[in-house]
């Protein structure tokens, strides 16, 4: 169905686009996050976790120190263990590209810049084309942009498309994440239209939210994208990666999200060329969950780094 | 009608089974939840939660509610002698409770008269050092009293601003579990008691290593159980208060015991 997409009949396929069985879509993943992993297996679904994670800092109080920290942490989370590996990238806003491309060098951790006028996605199509051709120019790997969620909901998914094919094409080679924002969206058969539309435009990553408003990432919403991208790979051909970002905080929900990509995606999507997690809170939570499969011990916040 | 009554743990202000499903029947007659670790670990989170908000509330604030126990308990003697398997022993027993809650609400802000200090130093300045709560505190309960030999215990930690997880009596754990009812209306912020009744070899171990529990209070252990705990409590340095002849005494240095001591030194003329 998104070969078919040309610039003409995007309001009919969007309008076409098959709704989603709520009742069925909240069950399985309710069913599917009840799943036990434990002992060896929790370890490695850990691992892969960390090394998933876009270690994320999205404040107005982000200052270089802050980021500097955090690029620390995320090229060694847990310093004297080189047992732990880094994290997938470091997320920061524009300003902030450059500070954590000049500590990330050669750690091979990727930088992550949001753009496109974050978190509203309320401004003019130039000025996001323009943040995000400066956001690379900054050294940024990878680039997390929302769309036009007031577009979207009125019906302009023409404006929608065109919006992600520019910021593509301003990408070049750097990866593009596309944020839904589904807790703004409303319905699943939204979400569904709003990942179909996005893949369609040229993203490389689709992405559940924010972070800034609730609910961020649900696991029934990530099913519903990951379907999509399933549906989308069998049609063209395209892996597209899947990225639930916002509300992430404890191990428990991480491997929950892990056992639906699994079982949605594949193993094939159990890398962080595919899969990424975005959270600035989960860190500490793993490395404490690993501690304590170690030690035997219940861990304490107290002995680990302030994040 | 006979309704009969499901003995639930009282963790972080609610009323829960144990998530393992479990329960034994110490007396032979009722169920009453055999908890896991899990819970254990729940309850200490609830604690570690609960503690900023209690240890900064004032000490007059602490002591109001510590009497509000007693308020609570006083209204509930018949119920809890009747538990205690009734008579006088049982009768004196509930007296002393509900004196206890009273003799540790007047103590929260006497602590620091009592225990600070100013201290002689040889140079410009002042020195205090005052108590401060060492933070969550895992108390073992005495077999026997299985309602007195809590409460002690419970009021001298929380007195100082400590939160608890405490182990009823294994034996006798139904006055613990009820006395869970008089704390949720006693006006204690959620998690800052926790009840939990089980097996102790089950659960010791997992409080004695537990790295987010900054003291035990062993009152209710056996030697042997002591040495185990201590050596798990030398993983984070967690303070252990052994069992011993005072442990039912009335004492501010059973609250003391559960508290670190801070010392300050403020410059003079400067």
């Amino acid at each position: 169905m998104a070969t078919a997409i040309s610039l003409s009949h995007l309001g009919s396929v969007m309008r076409g686009v098959r709704s989603v069985d709520q009742v069925g879509v909240e069950e399985r993943a309710a069913g599917l996050a009840k799943r036990s992993i434990k002992k060896a297996s929790k370890l490695w679904a850990l691992d892969l976790a960390i090394r998933c994670i876009d270690l994320t800092t999205l404040e107005g109080a982000d200052t270089p120190g802050k980021v500097t920290a955090l690029c620390a942490k995320g090229v060694r989370p847990q310093p004297g263990d080189p047992s732990i590996p880094s994290v997938g990238a470091i997320c920061v806003y524009p300003s902030l590209v450059a500070t954590a491309v000049a500590h990330l060098r050669g750690s091979g951790v990727k930088v992550a810049s949001v753009a496109t006028a974050f978190p509203s996605g309320q401004s003019f199509t130039s000025i996001k084309v323009a943040e995000t051709r400066e956001a690379l120019a900054a050294g940024a790997d990878e680039l997390d942009m929302v769309i036009d969620r007031g577009a979207f909901l009125s019906g302009d998914y023409q404006k929608v498309y065109d919006e992600i094919g520019s910021v593509k094409e301003a990408c070049g080679s750097a990866h593009l994440k596309v944020i839904l924002e589904t807790g703004e969206l409303g319905t699943y058969d939204n979400v569904r239209r709003a990942s179909i539309l996005a893949m369609a435009a040229g993203a490389d990553f689709i992405k559940t939210s924010t972070g800034k408003i609730t609910p961020a990432a649900t696991l029934p919403v990530s099913l519903v994208m990951m379907e999509c991208i399933r549906d989308f790979s069998r049609e063209t051909g395209k892996q597209i990666g899947f990225k639930p970002a916002g509300g992430i905080r404890t191990s428990k929900q991480a491997i929950a999200y892990l056992v639906v990509l699994y079982e949605t995606l594949g193993p094939d999507w159990m890398t962080p060329e595919r899969f990424r997690l975005g959270a600035s809170s989960l860190l500490n939570d793993i490395l404490m969950q690993i501690e304590k499969e170690r030690s035997g011990a219940y861990q304490s916040a107290d002995y680990f780094s302030v994040d | 009608m006979d309704v009969r009554k499901t003995y639930k743990l009282y963790a972080a202000g609610e009323f829960v089974r144990s998530e393992s499903g479990r329960t034994y029947k110490p007396d032979g007659q009722n169920n009453v939840p055999r908890s896991s670790r899990k819970d254990l670990r729940d309850m200490v989170k609830a604690a570690r939660g609960a503690f900023p908000g209690w240890s900064r509330r004032t000490a007059m604030n602490r002591g109001q509610v510590l009497y509000r126990v007693a308020e609570m308990l006083d209204g509930r003697r018949a119920e809890f002698r009747d538990l205690l398997g009734g008579g006088r022993a049982a009768g004196r027993q509930v007296d002393a409770a509900v004196e206890t809650w009273v003799w540790y609400a007047g103590w929260t802000d006497k602590l620091h008269q009592f225990a600070g200090t100013v201290n002689p130093v040889a140079g410009p300045y002042f020195n205090f050092t005052l108590p401060e709560p060492t933070g969550v505190v895992g108390v073992v309960a005495p077999e026997e009293p299985a309602l007195l030999g809590l409460v002690r215990r419970l009021a001298a930690a929380l007195c100082g601003g400590n939160t608890v997880v405490a182990l009823a009596s294994e034996r006798a754990p139904l006055a613990a579990l009820t006395l869970g009812e008089v704390l949720a209306t006693s006006d204690f912020p959620p998690g800052v008691v926790n009840v939990l009744s089980g097996k102790r070899e089950e659960l010791l171990p997992w409080l004695a290593s537990h790295m987010d529990v900054n003291a035990i209070d062993a009152a209710g252990c056996t030697a042997d159980q002591l040495g185990q705990v201590q050596e798990a409590a030398a993983g984070n340095l967690k303070r252990v208060v052994p069992p011993g002849p005072g442990a039912e005494a009335l004492s501010p240095h059973a609250g003391l015991d559960l508290m670190e001591f801070k010392t300050v030194w403020h410059p003079i003329g400067v």
